[in-house]
């Protein structure tokens, strides 16, 4: 049936690692709002949560490094990262490897998706999670885009991926929602961390909301780089939500919170 | 250099509790699997992360590598920017410097 939800949302491992640093005038509404979206989210009652993430060398490397890739396993585990330091402990997280299958043959219609039966899930993935499914109840379906090892997909194919996403969400008989979790602006895991750019951030939520193609893929790499940090790259993931929902949407938080190396937002988008 | 072979090594023990076991057990012999130059090897058994960070480590790599180590989030920041002061300006890859040596923008 149709797609039942699209969100998207922050992922810095800051934002759990280090959330007892953060102002609470800032953290307190942010984490309200990842809140809100958890509780908009189970609602919908999906049977699976397509989360479309920009990981960070959990899995995959330069040895073979794919654009795009799904999970196709009946279970993932997360996170990577020292459990202390992000402040997740570890745990597997239910998957589906026959919904994958389906899944990918039909995103194969158009895009020429990897798949892979082994994945673990870095912050990318385990911070949303811990806000969206804090009793780990979801059926996780993982999605990649390549967002750190250049030469990176170009932005219309992430938008072409995204589009795939929700044709095959639509196919499907089971209930599906889709989360992006990525960007925007940020220079992270760098002396920089902390740089956030809240004018090209607020442009960037702008055009996502507007879910105006043309404006949403008018960026180039270099541009984004100069502008808006390696981080910036991750924009494909949100992209590809837009692309996926189809409607218009709204922002529910966004705020530099520096501390977290990154704009920190929580949006949703209507499924049209 | 073989910038390449030094980040495999530091992805494959991120995400692998076995090798991590391993490298901390016996740095060494988790390091000879990989063709390090000297100053590379050097890097990883001290854990420099300054000099790791100049190499052109990719950032995300390196920090889950910090984390890994124990090294608290202030310190990595700092070591990171004490390798730029040491050593000069990042060789490789994306996660370059662009704020000054004392400038802390989140305050750490
Ligand atoms: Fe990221």
């Amino acid at each position: 049936m149709t797609l039942v939800f699209t969100g998207i949302c922050s992922h810095g491992p800051g934002i759990t690692g280090r959330a007892d640093l953060a102002p609470p005038d800032l953290r307190d509404p942010f984490f309200a709002a990842y809140g809100a979206m958890r509780d908009a989210l189970h609602a919908a009652r999906p049977d699976a949560v397509i989360i479309v993430a920009a990981e960070h060398f959990a899995n995959f490397f330069m040895n073979n490094m794919p654009s795009f890739a799904i999970g196709m396993a009946d279970g993932y585990e997360g996170p990577i990262e020292d459990p202390d330091w992000l402040k997740i402990p570890r745990r597997r997280v239910r998957g589906d490897a026959a919904l994958s299958q389906r899944i990918v043959a039909e995103v194969q219609q158009s895009v020429d998706v990897a798949y892979a039966e082994e994945w673990k899930f870095d912050h990318g993935i385990m911070v949303p999670l811990s806000f969206l499914d804090p009793d780990n109840r979801l059926t996780i379906i993982p999605a990649n885009i390549n967002c750190q090892g250049p030469p990176l997909a170009p932005l219309a194919r992430a938008y072409a991926f995204g589009e795939a996403l929700r044709r095959a969400a639509d196919k499907v008989p089971e209930r599906i929602a889709l989360i992006g979790t990525g960007g925007i602006s940020h220079w992270p895991a760098t002396p920089d961390s902390g740089r956030i750019n809240e004018e090209w951030d607020r442009e960037f939520l702008r055009r996502w909301s507007l879910n105006d193609k043309a404006q949403l893929l008018d960026y180039t790499d270099a541009q984004t780089y100069a502008d808006a940090g390696q981080g910036g790259f991750e924009i494909r993931t949100l992209i590809a939500a837009a692309a996926a929902a189809r409607g218009p949407g709204t922002v529910h938080f966004f705020a530099p919170i520096p501390i977290f190396s990154t704009g920190c937002f929580v949006a949703t988008a209507e499924i049209a | 250099m073989s910038l390449y072979q030094l980040s495999k090594l530091l992805f494959e023990l991120n995400r692998d509790t076995a090798i991590q076991a391993e490298f901390t057990a016996d740095a060494g012999s988790v390091v000879a699997r990989y063709d390090l130059d000297d100053e590379e090897r050097r890097a990883i058994l001290d854990a420099d992360i300054g000099l790791l960070y100049v190499l052109g480590v990719n950032g995300q790599i390196l920090m889950h590598f910090a984390a890994f180590k124990q090294i608290a989030w202030a310190d990595y920041l700092q070591l990171m920017r004490d390798g730029v002061r040491d050593h000069g300006p990042v060789r490789a890859g994306v996660y370059a410097m662009t704020t000054g040596l004392d400038e802390k923008v989140a305050g750490v």
